[in-house]
């Protein structure tokens, strides 16, 4: 019994309720044990949001984030990583018709825009740390590189994850379980996006407000 | 043969009739979401630049932009439906929304209310300062006035 997408199949036969069939296919199992987890990254996620939004006024007579903050910047850091979120998708979509050349430059499309986003952010911490505007300095500033730099963790991770696989689509081709780890890294990335939205409105955007 | 109505994994776009496939294929959807999105990430930084708009608002503006496009990445980017396939995904992620509400709601009431009654805290303890109740013939002279009081 295959799961294919777009099976028109399933809508001219008669139809079981799934819980008389027994066990879902591995997919659908390891897909949403992955969005459970997804959602507790976010729940962690909120907890920093909630240190970040009680500490950002609290700049202890230091720089603070409307001194601190380019919006320039943050705005192509959000088309890059809206960009590559889009670019993710469209790979997810080679890949589930198969299409070795499409994966392998959606994957690389993503993928450098993701390196372009984290290019963008290590340049801005590096800037604010050379301004004596490190983690040490206040609780805002703190709360802000935990939160932040969180997130770019997050994406690191997500980029390792990326090559590792591209190389294990390189050697083993289209296997369920390589297919299933890809769907689990478009989660991922698309979860990174989701997660990005909050931070330049919250930081980013609120943070500048008059 | 009969085929078992399965759920559809988080990510994965629901399986649709024949009839919609043209309408309604992948890139299309991909990229309507990337243009409503785009389109709610500059109006967002827009808002936060204008002066068109009452200022104490814009804060309101931002938080209901925000959580429309992450609406926008979970139905386009991560095909949350709200079909019966989609059913336990929608559940998780209600349980995640509701976590994250607490979380965020719960610590920034409590964190504001603690914050104004450290204040009249702050201040209270100010005037005992000026006062001099730290001194201790002071201390020695409030509980004597204190025994005398309950003594008569």
């Amino acid at each position: 019994m295959s799961i294919a997408v777009g099976t028109d199949d399933v809508y001219e036969r008669e139809l079981v309720n799934a819980s008389e069939a027994g066990p879902a296919p591995k997919r659908i199992v390891v897909g949403y044990g992955f969005w459970i987890f997804l959602l507790s990254d976010i729940v962690m996620f909120s907890a920093l949001f909630a240190s970040y939004a009680v500490l950002a006024k609290a700049s202890a007579g230091g720089p603070t984030g409307a001194q601190l903050f380019s919006q320039q910047n943050a705005a192509m850091e959000t088309a890059f990583l809206l960009l590559s979120s889009y670019s993710c998708g469209l790979m997810t979509l080679a890949a589930n018709s198969r299409r070795y050349f499409r994966t392998f430059l959606g994957a690389a499309v993503t993928f450098l825009l993701g390196a372009a986003f984290l290019t963008l952010e290590l340049r801005e911490f590096h800037s604010m740390i050379a301004l004596g505007a490190t983690a040490q300095r206040s609780a805002f500033l703190s709360a802000f590189f935990t939160l932040v730099g969180c997130h770019g963790l997050h994406v690191t991770i997500g980029l390792i994850w990326l090559v590792l696989m591209m190389v294990q689509l390189a050697m083993w081709g289209f296997r369920p379980v390589v297919e299933r780890r890809m769907l689990c890294f478009a989660l991922f990335w698309h979860a990174l996006d989701i997660i990005w939205v909050m931070i330049f409105t919250v930081v980013y955007l609120m943070g500048v407000l008059r | 043969m009969t085929e078992t109505r399965l759920d559809v994994a988080p990510g994965e776009r629901p399986r649709i009739p024949a009839s919609e496939h043209v309408t309604s294929s992948g890139v299309l959807v991909y990229t309507i979401g990337l243009l409503v999105a785009l389109v709610l990430t500059i109006t967002s930084f827009w808002v936060a630049n204008t002066s068109a708009l009452w200022a104490p608002g814009v804060p309101a503006g931002l938080a209901v932009l925000a959580i429309a496009q992450m609406g926008v990445h979970l139905v386009f980017f991560l095909h949350i439906t709200s079909g019966p396939d989609n059913t336990n995904n929608i559940l998780a992620l209600a349980f995640g929304v509701l976590i994250v509400f607490l979380v965020l709601g719960g610590s920034l009431v409590i964190m504001a209310n603690l914050d104004q009654n450290m204040m009249a805290h702050t201040h209270l303890s100010n005037s005992d300062h000026a006062g001099g109740l730290t001194h201790d013939s002071s201390v020695n002279a409030l509980i004597r006035r204190y025994r005398d009081a309950s003594k008569a």
